[in-house]
């Protein structure tokens, strides 16, 4: 699944552990989640959105890497 | 919007306690574990009662052990959880499957010694360790 996890981090200037910490996950997962290796459950999926203030769709694309 | 700094979330501190508690439980069913098979033999020799307690102590905390690591896994988040079920699937398959496999080389005497239940602890140890290994490699 395509994520625009890593730029939206970027913008926010927060390292993977600092992102991690937010959604309550471990970096590793941070770090799965933005190379494309690991899908979020629809839970997390719902918590990064309401992190970011955006909907689900504008983060997380549902097309293979 | 501001990110936590750097420090352990309550998320990581929870999971930390969590498997400090799994590795008590754990050290405690081996030192139960170890008076019941040696106890005996090196200890208190021929006095039953001391044998019978000491087994029964290793079984109840057994189950405390068994529930502190299901606390342990709730506690771990979904990419860590899916390693863990993967880890602990093959490890079961591979017990079942190689260890009934072993019993008929005993049972039919292929083999001259006996099936020890202990190989198949180690193997099904060995193969949940490799298992967790290659797991979270394949996610880093």
């Amino acid at each position: 699944m395509k994520n625009r996890l890593k730029a939206l981090r970027a913008e926010n200037n927060w390292t993977q552990a600092q992102l991690a910490a937010e959604l309550d996950v471990s970096r590793q997962t941070i770090n799965a989640i933005e190379k494309g290796k690991f899908d979020p459950s629809l839970p997390l999926a719902f918590r990064t959105a309401r992190l970011f203030a955006l909907p689900i769709e504008d983060i997380f694309d549902d097309k293979p890497m | 919007m501001t990110a936590k700094d750097t420090n352990r979330s309550a998320w990581e501190q929870d999971n930390q306690k969590n498997t400090v508690r799994v590795g008590y439980w754990t050290a405690a069913w081996l030192v139960t574990m170890a008076l019941a098979n040696f106890g005996p033999k090196l200890i208190w020799g021929a006095t039953g009662w001391l044998t019978v307690t000491t087994i029964i102590a290793n079984l109840a905390i057994g189950f405390g052990m068994i529930l502190a690591n299901k606390r342990h896994l709730k506690g771990l988040d979904e990419l860590h959880q899916k390693v863990q079920l993967e880890a602990m699937g093959l490890s079961l398959g591979v017990g079942l499957v190689v260890g009934l496999s072993y019993s008929n080389l005993d049972v039919t005497n292929v083999i001259a010694s006996d099936a020890e239940i202990s190989h198949l602890v180690i193997l099904m140890g060995l193969t949940y360790g490799l298992a967790v290994f290659l797991g979270l490699r394949k996610y880093r």
